[in-house]
């Protein structure tokens, strides 16, 4: 018997109780569908993470003003101690290796053009902004320290706010007016897609921060030299985790807090924080790699039993191969290539449904999936392993028999 | 109207070669003697009937001689070789070159057709015959079913089945046709008809050896040899008047 005959055997034997063969290949389809979902899932997302990382821009530390703590609770958001301008210029001045750093403060706001309006995020920020964040502005000019002292009526427009209230025009040079206070648009942004938790980064406006503080953030909210967060760019050479105590320390230090009490304020690497996201992608992998593991072992087992099944009732057929010249490796071959049809069958019904639910993923959740022909090959490579694996005792019983108790049997 | 045989006949050299052959099963902790010292020859182109009360070890002599089972001693040369000699492997070559079976249950396997089914013993042959269709269609064209070729066992009478059987068994031109009850499961006509098809292929120079307990098929064949508690307690030669009386 060649490999071929077999196959053919095993194909007659498969198609004769089809009904059979497609439930006892549930367990596997499960078992493949799942590792090209979790595959196509986990790469698409990976790529999408490390998008988001350099999205956040590169060699970033952001500083918080936190929320005081009272007997290790949080107080009231208002409570924080803010972040003034002179820390931004201490933080400047003092921590080496920075090359850029820049407040925030955000506030929610109507824009006005003409009849069209849209509500965004206003952001005061300073000139070192675009720098730090790695957000060039497209067309047009960024803000400058003279808008900053001048507290000058300009903004960058986010590409997204530019498609609202500028259809189909270049918005640099225009006039717009935020919480009726006008603006002159100095600059385009660059797209900058959206951020890890699914916001569009490019809804948004980017103004000077002493302009937001004078004009657009409610005075009672914000005092004169409050600065929101900062963020600060270090130069490639800087150590991250160095800077990051070094801005720690001097924070302390101005803030007069004891080594031992709690700080009021936070310094993040969000391209850490970013990382152990992807970490917690990564766990997830394990789990759906165990389940799916489980799944061929559980399909598996599901083979072994249908192919003991199978052995039983075609004793006699076992005998008569045995009778006309097969030898026991025959048999033996035989049973194994069936074995490995079912997996393999089951397998193909696995990747059809696996892609079909990465499709239907993408679609729905738009969470790219990304299904690669090696993982085709891998999915239906631990199809055909399994099928090698359960269909070995089956086999080995089947080619044990003794011809004429085979013969004999029924 | 019956001769003892005599070993040597004209018919040639023994293709079959019994001496002392010894069959012992251990069932539980008692010991069957199924054979017990059986010698025997049986020349090429022969036509015998095995026969005897079920016990009698008729189907273990047909065993031992199709290769599927050895003695526990003694030998016993078919087609010249010792069966006690060969393993599992040369064994099975054994059956596949040098012995056609037929069965009382055809044992034809389902859902296949026929010609297939012819096919299934070059499928196992080393080295494998070249056409093995053509080869395959030739034998059952040969057996009287050339217009059955593509038919499934269920849309075959249990004759037809019994000739699908006879096609498989004769496509390795095995030196012997070996048959357990071929018409136990067949009306008497139908048996009839088989029994003459083995006729004519003994006639073509195949050595035929059918185990039957029914006389009317036993009578078909040249020399009769019956089996009774493991050893042979009669060995005859029957007439050809006896022979066409049955035909």
């Amino acid at each position: 018997m060649t490999i071929l005959d077999s196959i053919l055997v095993a194909l007659t034997a498969l198609r004769s109780n089809l009904l059979r063969s497609i439930l006892t290949t549930l367990g596997i389809v499960i078992g493949v569908a799942s590792v090209i979902i979790l595959v196509a899932v986990g790469n698409g997302a990976a790529g999408e993470v490390n998008k988001q990382i350099s999205a956040l821009g590169t060699n970033m530390l952001v500083v918080f003003p936190d929320a005081m703590r009272v007997m290790g609770r949080s107080s009231a958001a208002g409570t924080a101690l803010p972040l003034s301008e002179s820390d931004l210029v201490a933080l400047r001045d003092k921590i080496p290796g920075v090359i850029g750093v820049s407040g925030q403060i955000d506030e929610s706001a109507p824009v006005v053009r003409g009849n069209l309006n849209w509500t965004t995020a206003v952001s005061g920020v300073h000139p070192d902004y675009t720098m730090v964040r790695d957000w060039p502005v497209a067309e047009g000019r960024e803000i400058n320290a003279q808008d900053v002292q001048m507290a000058a009526r300009v903004a960058l427009i986010g590409p997204t706010v530019a498609k609202q209230l500028f259809p189909g025009e270049n918005p640099v040079g225009a006039e717009i007016r935020i919480k009726n206070v006008p603006f002159q648009i100095v600059g385009l942004l660059s797209v900058k897609g959206q951020s890890a938790m699914g916001r569009d980064q490019d809804d948004v406006m980017l103004i000077p921060i002493t302009t937001a503080r004078n004009r657009v953030v409610g005075k009672s909210d914000v005092q004169v030299d409050q600065v929101g967060r900062i963020y600060l760019k270090l130069d490639e050479q800087t150590d991250m985790k160095t800077a990051q105590e070094d801005i720690e320390t001097l924070l302390r230090q101005r803030r007069k807090s004891g080594p031992n009490s709690e700080d009021t304020f936070s310094v993040r690497n969000l391209a850490e924080f970013m990382r152990a996201r992807t970490e917690v992608l990564s766990t997830m992998s394990y789990l759906l790699g165990a389940t799916s593991a489980i799944s061929l072992i559980v399909g598996g087992i599901g083979i072994m039993n249908i192919m003991l099944v199978s052995v039983t009732e075609r004793t006699r057929e076992i005998g008569l191969r045995m009778a006309v010249g097969g030898r026991k490796r025959d048999i033996m071959r035989q049973f194994l290539v069936e074995a490995v049809t079912l997996c393999l069958f089951g397998g193909l019904i696995g990747v059809a449904l696996g892609i079909g639910i990465a499709s239907l993923i993408a679609y729905f959740a738009s969470w790219p999936v990304d299904v690669s022909v090696s993982v085709i090959g891998l999915a239906m490579g631990a199809a055909a392993i399994t099928g090698i694996v359960f269909g070995f005792f089956p086999a080995r019983r089947a080619a044990g028999l003794n011809p004429i108790d085979a013969l004999r049997s029924e | 109207m019956t001769a003892v045989a005599k070993t040597g006949s004209e018919q040639g050299s023994a293709i079959i070669q019994a001496r002392g052959v010894v069959k012992l099963y251990t069932i539980g902790d008692q010991e069957l003697r199924a054979l017990d010292g059986v010698s025997l020859e049986i020349e090429a182109g022969d036509f015998v009937a095995i026969m005897g009360a079920s016990g009698s070890g008729k189907s273990t002599m047909m065993n031992l001689i199709g290769g599927l089972d050895t003695p526990t001693s003694g030998s016993l040369l078919i087609d010249g070789r010792d069966i006690s000699k060969l393993d599992a492997d040369e064994l099975a070559d054994l059956r596949n070159r040098a012995i056609g079976f037929v069965f009382q249950q055809f044992n034809l396997l389902p859902r296949t057709p026929a010609f297939r089914q012819v096919m299934l013993p070059l499928l196992y042959a080393h080295p494998r015959p070249e056409d093995m269709e053509a080869e395959a269609r030739r034998r059952l064209d040969q057996v009287g079913l050339g217009n059955r070729m593509e038919h499934l066992p269920r849309q075959l009478s249990g004759g037809q089945q019994q000739r699908v059987a006879i096609a498989r068994a004769l496509v390795n031109n095995p030196k012997i046709l070996l048959a357990d009850e071929p018409t136990g499961a067949l009306d008497s006509r139908t048996s009839e008809e088989i029994m003459r098809l083995f006729s004519e292929l003994n006639a073509q120079g195949i050595t035929v050896v059918i185990v039957t307990h029914e006389p009317d098929i036993a009578a078909w064949a040249r020399r009769r040899i019956t089996f009774r508690d493991g050893q042979i307690i009669s060995d005859e030669r029957q007439s050809s008047r006896v022979r066409e009386a049955a035909q």
